[in-house]
C-alpha cells in the first residue's frame, strides 16, 4: 500500500467510469508513438475507461494522455523494479476501480486477441464469460516481428504496427506447470529461439491472464502472469478439452526496439538485472532479423486458433 | 384464430420490447411477465413503451430464481391471464425475453393454422435425455431440493448426498410419468387450457414445487396427460452447452440463422444490434413455408461442446493442458522411430524418403543438434535446431513437431547416441511405430578408425544405453507399435520387415518395394565382434555372428534383396 504514496494523480475521471464499464489498466514510459493506436485499438473492441500509469516519461506521453476524454493517469517518478515492474501500481489502482468489473491489464505494446474479435466486442467475450461463470481469461503473448531487419521500416505515429511486424513463430512453445501457483509457464517463440538457444530457462514468460473479473482480494502476484488466488490461474483444461483463449499481440520489435533495449540497459529497471535486454542487444547488433523461413504470417485470430496458439472453447 | 406469446423478462428490456412490438403489430397478443426483481422505474418504461398496443398485457410479477419453481408459476399467471384475455386465439407460445423471431409473422400463423391441435413441446422420459444439468435426471423427481444450486452449491450437493445415503424418495402423482424437455412450448390452447384447468392441478403444483428445474419438466409431462398429438420438439432453436447454459447468437449468426428458418431462436446477445434489425424489420421477402431445419447451428454447437470437452488430441497449448492419461493423443498424428536402420543402410534416409513419400529426418535427439530432414536448421512452425531448447522439454519438441507437420507423416532415426529422455514418451505414445535393429550401433564403430579401446568403451556404453531402452519397449505401459530384431535376425531377410514397416505407414500406396535399401559393407564383422570380446566386453545385442570373415553372409552388392510376389 505504500506503493500508493508514490502515485500523484495527473487527470483523474474515474468519475465517469459506469457500473459496467470495461476498463484498461496499462504502465508506460515514454511510450508517445505508440499511444494514439493503442488507444484507438482498444476504444474500438468497446473498452470503457484507461487507467494509466506515467513512469517518468520526457517524451510527451504525459500531456497527450492527461488530454484524452476516457483516460485517468497517475504519475511517478520512483522505480519501476522495486514496484515489482509495475505490478504494484496497477494492483492498487486495480483494487480502488476494477472492484467489479472487467479489468484487462495490457502494456502500450501488447494488443489483445480473442475469438471473434474481428465481429465481437470485448463486451459480447466479458458477458459470455459472466455468463459461463468464468472470472479470468488467458491470452499468451505472442511476439511479432517484421521480415528483415527490425529497424527497417521505422513505425509511424497511429498506424498498426502490425503492418510492419506481421510475422511469428507458430509452433515452438514449451509449457511447465508451475506447482506453486498452478498456472502454465509458457517460453518459446522467437525470443527463445533466436536470444536464448543455449539458455532456454531465461526465456521470457509468454504465459498471461490480462482480463479478469476483478475483485478487490485480487493480486497479480508478477506482471500479469499469475494471480492470487490461485483458482484464477486455472485457465486451462486438465481433462482434455480447450477451454477459451485469447492472445496477446507484441508489437515490441519495431524500430523502437534497439534504442529502447540499449536505454532500458543503462536504467537496469527490468526483470533479473536486465539480462534479457543484455542478450537482446547482443543478438541484435549482429543479426537484427528475426525472420525465418518458417515464420508464419499473421492473417487473423482465425489462424491463430487452427494454429493452436488459443482457442474458441465452447464459445461459438 | 392465432397464437398468444407469453414471454418471461427480466433483462434488456428494450430488446423485449422491440420483439413484444413486433408480435402485437403481427397480430399476435402477447402477455408479459416482468421479473418482480427489476425496478419500478424500468418497468414503467417498458410499459410505457408498449402502451400504444392494445394487445400487450402485463401479467402479475413474480419474483423468479433459476431452477425454482417461480418460473413455472410465473408461466401459468402468464398462460392463465392469455387464456381469459383472449378468448381467440389458438395456440399459446412460451418465450424470453432474449427470443427473437426469424420469420415473419403470418409464415407462424399460417404454419400453426394447419396443425390446429398439435403441440409443440419437447418432452422425452429421463431415461432418454443425456443432457440433465448436474447428473441429476431421475432424481430430480423424487429428492428435495431446498437449497439454491447456483448460490448454495455445497449445501446443494450435500443434501443430495445425503438423501441418496438414507435412500429418501418422494413419492411421484398416481397417474403421471415424469418427462423432460427445453422449457420453451407451444401449445393448442385445448391442451394448456386442460393442464391449467385440470381438477388435480393442486396436487401436480404441489409435486412440481419441489422437483428441481420444474420448469423443464412440469409442462414436459403433463402435456402427456392431456395432448391429443404431440410433436416432441421445440418451434424455439435454443442449444444449450456441456454446463447446461444456453448458446448465444451474436451477430456474425446472421446468415445461419436464417438459412435454418426456425421460426424463434433465443438466446440473442442483447447487443447484437444486427440480428435486431435484420429480423424485427422484416423485408418481406418470398413466403419460404419450409420447416424449420436447425442441422448446421446443430452441428456448430455440436462441435464447440466437442472442442470444450475433448479438444485437439495431441495440442498443447495455454488453455490446454491435459493431466497424464487425459490427452487423447499424446501426440496428434502417426509417426515412426527408426533405431539401428541408418547404421545399417548406408541409404536408408533417402531410400524410406522415396518408399514412404513422408518427411524423413536424421537423429532428431542427437547431442549436437536436432538433425532436421534437408539439413534444415528451422523447421515446420520455426522449431529450433537448438539442442539446448530441445532437451530443456523434449516431450514439447516432438509433440510440437508432429502438430506443426499436420497432414505429413514424419519419421526420425533414434539411437542409443542419442538423448535418451524421449524414450518413455515415445514407447507409451499409441501414435509411435518404433522399429529396433538391436546392436546396429556396432556397425559405425566397426567401420570407424578410432583407436579400438575408445571403440569398447564407446560399444559397451552404447549396449548398455539400448538394452535400458529396450527395457523401456519390453515395459507393459508400452503402448508404441514395437518392432524389434536383432541385427543378425534383419540382415538375414530385411526385406520382409522392411515392407510390413512400409505397408504400415502408406497402407493406400501397396507398393512393392522393388529397390532395397544398400547395405552397409559388414565383411569382417564377426572378426570384429570377437575382438571386442576379446577386450573383456561382451556384445550380445547384435545376435549371433560367426567368426568367418563372413562369407557365409554373402555381401550386400550380391545379395541386393528383391521380392517377387
Amino acid at each position: 500500500m505504500r506503493k500508493a504514496r508514490e502515485l500523484r494523480p495527473v487527470a483523474r475521471r474515474t468519475g465517469q467510469i459506469g457500473a459496467n464499464d470495461i476498463l484498461v489498466f496499462t504502465t508506460l514510459r515514454n511510450e508517445r508513438r505508440r499511444l494514439p493506436y493503442f488507444l484507438k485499438y482498444y476504444r474500438d473492441l468497446g473498452v470503457d475507461h484507461f487507467l494509466m500509469v506515467d513512469n517518468g516519461s520526457d517524451d510527451g506521453s504525459r500531456e497527450y494522455l492527461a488530454e484524452q476524454p476516457d483516460v485517468s493517469l497517475w504519475s511517478t517518478a520512483k522505480s519501476y523494479k522495486r514496484a515489482r515492474f509495475g505490478a504494484d501500481w496497477l494492483n492498487w489502482l486495480q483494487r480502488r476501480y476494477a472492484h467489479g468489473h472487467w479489468s484487462l491489464v495490457v502494456d502500450p505494446d501488447e494488443f489483445f486477441i480473442y475469438p471473434f474479435c474481428d465481429t465481437r466486442s470485448i463486451k459480447a467475450l466479458c458477458d459470455w464469460l459472466d455468463a459461463s461463470s468464468i472470472k479470468s481469461f488467458s491470452a499468451m503473448l505472442i511476439d511479432m516481428y517484421p521480415k528483415g531487419p527490425i529497424d527497417a521500416v521505422p513505425y509511424r505515429e497511429g498506424q498498426d504496427p502490425f503492418e510492419i511486424a506481421n510475422w511469428f513463430d507458430s509452433g515452438n512453445y514449451m509449457i511447465r506447470r508451475n506447482r506453486e501457483f498452478g498456472n502454465l509457464w509458457i517460453q518459446g517463440g522467437p525470443r527463445a529461439r533466436a536470444f536464448f538457444p543455449d539458455q532456454p530457462e531465461r526465456a521470457p514468460a509468454l504465459n498471461k491472464i490480462p482480463l479478469v473479473k476483478w475483485n478487490r482480494a485480487y493480486t497479480y502476484v508478477s506482471s500479469t502472469h499469475m494471480l492470487l488466488p490461485r483458482g484464477l490461474n486455472l485457465v486451462y483444461d486438465e481433462w482434455g478439452g480447450e477451454k477459451a483463449s485469447g492472445a496477446l499481440l507484441h508489437a515490441k520489435f519495431l524500430d523502437t526496439f534497439p534504442q529502447k533495449s540499449a536505454e532500458e540497459l543503462t536504467r537496469r529497471q527490468h526483470y533479473a538485472n536486465s539480462h534479457e535486454y543484455r542478450a537482446y542487444h547482443a543478438v541484435l547488433q549482429e543479426n537484427p532479423d528475426l525472420w525465418c523461413k518458417w515464420s508464419e504470417k499473421y492473417i487473423n485470430w482465425r489462424q491463430l486458433e487452427i494454429l493452436g496458439l488459443m482457442s474458441k472453447g465452447n464459445w461459438a | 384464430m392465432s397464437v398468444a406469446f407469453v414471454m418471461l423478462v427480466h433483462t434488456a428490456l428494450d430488446r423485449a420490447a422491440a420483439v413484444a412490438r413486433h408480435w402485437a403489430e403481427g397480430g399476435c397478443p402477447v402477455v408479459i411477465h416482468v421479473d418482480r426483481r427489476v425496478g419500478r422505474a424500468a418497468v414503467a418504461g417498458f410499459q410505457q413503451a408498449l402502451a400504444d398496443l392494445p394487445d400487450v398485457r402485463f401479467c402479475a410479477r413474480h419474483r423468479v430464481e433459476w431452477g425454482t419453481w417461480s418460473i413455472v408459476a410465473a408461466t401459468l399467471t402468464g398462460v392463465e391471464q392469455a387464456l381469459s384475455e383472449f378468448p381467440e386465439v389458438s395456440h399459446v407460445y412460451l418465450a424470453s425475453g432474449a427470443c427473437l423471431p426469424l420469420r415473419p409473422v403470418y409464415e407462424m400463423k399460417d404454419y400453426l393454422r394447419a396443425r390446429p391441435r398439435v403441440d409443440f413441446i419437447e418432452s422425452v422420459t429421463t431415461d432418454d435425455v443425456p443432457w440433465t444439468q448436474g447428473g441429476l435426471d431421475q432424481e430430480r423427481f423424487t429428492l428435495r431440493f431446498p437449497f439454491s444450486w447456483k448460490k448454495q452449491r455445497r449445501l446443494f450437493d450435500r443434501y443430495v448426498r445425503f438423501q441418496r445415503r438414507i435412500g429418501y424418495r418422494r413419492r411421484i402423482p398416481e397417474g403421471i410419468v415424469p418427462h423432460l424437455g427445453s422449457q420453451w412450448w407451444c401449445l393448442s390452447r385445448q391442451t394448456v387450457a386442460a393442464i391449467v384447468n385440470d381438477p388435480r392441478r393442486p396436487e401436480f403444483d404441489r409435486y412440481f414445487r419441489r422437483v428441481w428445474i420444474p420448469d423443464e419438466s412440469y409442462f414436459q409431462t403433463l402435456v402427456r396427460i392431456h395432448a391429443r398429438q404431440i410433436e416432441s420438439r421445440s418451434l424455439t432453436l435454443s442449444k444449450f452447452d456441456f454446463q447446461g447454459k444456453p448458446h448465444i447468437f451474436y451477430d456474425d449468426h446472421l446468415q445461419l440463422l436464417r438459412r435454418s428458418d426456425c421460426f424463434v431462436a433465443r438466446k440473442i446477445w442483447p447487443h447484437a444490434g444486427r440480428l435486431y434489425e435484420t429480423f424485427l424489420t422484416g423485408d418481406d421477402t418470398a413466403p419460404k413455408r419450409a420447416e424449420p431445419n436447425p442441422g448446421k447451428i446443430d452441428r456448430l454447437f455440436a462441435k464447440a461442446v466437442e472442442r470444450r470437452t475433448r479438444g485437439r488430441g495431441g495440442l498443447y497449448m495455454q488453455s490446454r493442458w491435459p493431466n497424464p492419461g487425459w490427452e487423447n493423443g499424446k501426440t496428434c498424428a502417426p509417426y515412426s522411430v527408426f533405431e539401428g536402420f541408418a547404421e545399417l543402410f548406408t541409404n536408408f534416409e533417402t531410400w524410406l524418403g522415396k518408399a514412404v513419400g513422408g518427411r524423413v529426418h536424421g537423429h532428431l535427439y542427437h547431442p549436437e543438434r536436432a538433425f532436421f530432414a534437408g539439413g534444415e536448421t528451422v523447421y515446420n512452425g520455426a522449431l529450433s535446431d537448438s539442442a539446448a531448447l530441445r532437451d530443456y522439454q523434449p516431450e514439447a519438441f516432438l509433440t510440437n513437431l508432429i502438430w506443426n507437420t499436420r497432414g505429413e507423416r514424419q519419421c526420425f532415426q533414434f539411437g542409443p547416441g542419442d538423448r535418451q529422455a524421449i524414450g518413455r514418451f515415445v514407447a507409451t505414445d499409441p501414435n509411435a511405430q518404433i522399429s529396433v535393429i538391436t546392436g546396429a550401433w556396432a556397425v559405425p564403430l566397426f567401420h570407424s578408425r578410432m583407436n579400438f579401446s575408445d571403440i569398447r568403451k564407446k560399444a559397451a556404453n552404447f549396449q548398455k544405453i539400448e538394452s535400458r531402452h529396450l527395457d523401456i519397449l519390453h515395459a507393459p505401459q508400452t503402448t508404441a507399435r514395437v518392432r524389434i530384431w536383432s541385427m543378425a535376425d534383419f540382415i538375414q531377410n530385411p526385406m520382409e520387415p522392411l515392407q510390413v514397416i512400409i505397408d504400415e505407414i502408406a497402407p493406400a500406396g501397396q507398393r512393392r518395394l522393388t529397390e532395397a535399401p544398400r547395405m552397409a559393407n559388414l565383411d569382417g564383422f564377426g572378426r570384429f565382434l570377437q575382438q571386442l570380446k576379446n577386450e573383456g566386453m561382451q556384445p550380445y545385442l547384435m545376435g549371433d555372428f560367426p567368426l568367418g570373415d563372413g562369407s557365409d553372409h554373402p555381401t550386400p552388392e550380391h545379395r541386393r534383396p528383391y521380392l517377387v510376389r
